[in-house]
């Protein structure tokens, strides 16, 4: 629950971690939520054993017997559909002494099978085979001995999440406001399917993970941590010329979507492959470009299709799962490993319509800007982990200040911090206040 | 008539090595506008992602998938001291074996090699490794022998510790 006193904690105080005074306007995180294996425990407690955590796409397990193996809070998961369809998320750990049961990264199977001493599994985790279950004693329960599901997994337009916690509140209701613009994601499909496109980014950034949620929806940074990305679009034709009065080309929004999740809301001048030409794209894409844009405003209207195509958009689903709907759709989470250290994992997404010349495009824009071999991405990396590389002298040097934008009364900017203060009020509101997720 | 030329057969292994040595010796030494001349100008870069290192990179969601345009922009990049990721510049040292003509493809000489990279770092005690093989298609120009493709692909089942692949390959 939101502190409803005037002063959320109190700096050098009571010992809080996030300050915010809405008297004087300040907003501080104490740097020690960057480096103490306390907090990290704290976290893995209170939010990422409470709250939906991102698991994979529908369209990653498109036909029964379709598994996928990943890491979700920590846990190792297989992600799959059984023979009559289900979507299931199941703990990747036999029954019988622990080992995983499924060491592929991907496929299609009959079962998963224990190489240890055989136990076996069919696809929807309920027991196959035990070899020499008769010298079980009587009472064993063997059918009670089918790989363990997460305890909760459901979705939102196939986004699927787990939740640790078989007392949460559904999904639907954790999303809030998120589900909206999950929605502006989807409505670029004619049949409101996307799919996760082949190919997978994995890469660790030697920072604390939180720092990938402020960077990924922050647009202070983009001006000194992107130039040479802004230098790249304008030899291409792209005109980066700031807006009147603002720090970026366009005036965009930084907005609190509810339950912790927030966004950037900006108008796009940076090409989208639905469905705004750039001169990156070439003069071949222009034809193409209109079309996509005319079933846009043929299904949606005018208005929606100019909110689908026009805008620009980096949702972060509380606490991990970041969807930046931008150059191209990706679609990233990432998990702590130590204070220290994240591992992230990305991904394409795009509509499951995209002829192959639409596909190369989408893909073609990703690396502009994305990814651990883009254009920008690793610049962020590199200002995540010179900031991880600077809290070693977080007793000495401890607040972190987050109040741009708190002269405001209502609108924020996404160059303000409005939009980074949601995250930590949420974190603050779990971690410090012990709330329901 | 006779038969047209096997382009693989109009160069020898040396020839191959001494290109691909030289053109480790300019990446190691971020001499990257001299490497740039040693690209047709239709030249592209690839590094497949490690999950799909057969990948094609119109299906598939590549680390780098460079046409000669993108190309020329990512070594203004590099070249910027805005290109935080790399600056200062790190410090690299390939070793390059396992030199082998695999091969021809219409005009072009198809040629494998092994690679380990070593990135080195300020405020890293260790170098991060990239270990993988190339697979380069090559062209005789009057000019000489230039790279047409090179695909950098990565042994590693994921980028992990490696980071961001924000110098050349």
């Amino acid at each position: 629950m939101r502190n409803s006193s005037r002063k959320r904690g109190q700096a050098n105080g009571n010992g809080r971690l996030i300050v915010e005074d809405r008297e004087n306007l300040t907003f501080s995180v104490h740097r020690k939520v960057f480096v103490s294996p306390e907090v990290l425990e704290s976290e893995n407690r209170s939010i990422f054993d409470k709250c939906w955590i991102y698991v994979g796409h529908a369209s990653e397990v498109k036909n029964p017997g379709d598994f996928r193996t990943r890491h979700v809070a920590g846990r190792p998961m297989i992600f799959c559909r059984d023979r009559q369809g289900t979507v299931r998320a199941l703990f990747n750990v036999c029954r019988h002494r622990g080992a995983l049961v499924c060491r592929e990264r991907e496929g299609n199977t009959r079962q998963f099978y224990c190489i240890y001493h055989g136990w076996s599994y069919n696809i929807d985790g309920s027991i196959k085979g035990i070899p020499g279950d008769e010298a079980y004693p009587p009472g064993f329960d063997k059918q009670g001995k089918g790989l363990v599901p997460a305890p909760r997994l459901e979705h939102y337009k196939d986004f699927y999440f787990l939740n640790l916690d078989k007392d949460a509140v559904d999904l639907h209701t954790y999303l809030a406001g998120a589900k909206d613009y999950i929605d502006l994601v989807v409505d670029q499909s004619p049949s409101g399917k996307m799919e996760i496109i082949s190919g997978v980014q994995e890469y660790d950034i030697k920072a604390n993970w939180k720092l990938l949620v402020e960077n990924s929806v922050d647009d202070y940074h983009l001006v000194t941590t992107h130039s040479t990305w802004l230098n790249y679009m304008r030899n291409s034709g792209v005109n980066i010329t700031p807006a009147k009065g603002h720090m970026l080309p366009t005036k965009g929004f930084g907005k609190d979507l509810g339950n912790g999740h927030l966004t950037t809301d900006n108008p796009n001048y940076r090409g989208r492959p639905v469905a705004r030409w750039i001169s990156v794209f070439g003069e071949d894409a222009k034809t193409d470009i209109d079309a996509i844009r005319k079933e846009l405003v043929e299904r949606l209207g005018e208005a929606r299709a100019a909110r689908v195509a026009d805008t620009n958009r980096n949702l972060c689903i509380f606490p991990n799962l970041v969807i930046n709907d931008g150059s191209s759709v990706t679609v990233r989470h990432f998990t702590p490993v130590a204070p220290d250290l994240m591992h992230v994992t990305a991904w394409a997404l795009g509509p499951v319509e995209e002829t192959e010349a639409q596909r190369a495009r989408r893909l073609h824009a990703f690396l502009t800007f994305y990814g651990p071999g883009g254009f920008a991405t690793p610049d962020d990396v590199a200002a995540l982990e010179l900031a991880q590389q600077g809290y070693a002298a977080w007793r000495e040097v401890p607040w972190t200040d987050l109040s741009r934008g708190m002269g405001n009364s209502q609108e924020q900017l996404a160059t303000d911090e409005g939009h980074l203060r949601v995250f930590w009020r949420k974190w603050s509101s779990l971690v410090e206040e012990g709330a329901a997720a | 008539m006779n038969a047209p030329l096997d382009p693989a057969s109009t160069v020898t292994r040396a020839e191959v090595e001494d290109l691909l040595y030289h053109e480790a010796d300019l990446l190691d030494n971020w001499k990257l506008d001299d490497w740039l001349k040693l690209l047709t100008d239709t030249a592209e870069y690839y590094v497949p992602p490690n999950d799909k290192p057969e990948g094609d990179h119109r299906f598939t969601l590549f680390t780098v998938a460079d046409d000669i345009v993108r190309l020329r922009e990512r070594i203004i990049r590099l070249n910027d001291p805005n290109c935080h990721a790399e600056y200062p510049p790190s410090r690299t040292r390939r070793l390059i074996t396992n030199v082998r003509i695999t091969g021809s493809e219409g005009d072009l000489i198809l040629v494998s090699a092994n690679f380990a990279i070593f990135r080195h770092r300020r405020n890293e005690a260790a170098p991060r490794q990239f270990i993988g093989r190339y697979r380069y298609k090559l062209k005789q120009t009057g000019a000489g022998l230039r790279i047409q493709e090179r695909r950098a692909i990565l042994d590693a089942e994921e980028l992990g510790a490696m980071g961001a692949v924000s110098f050349l390959l």
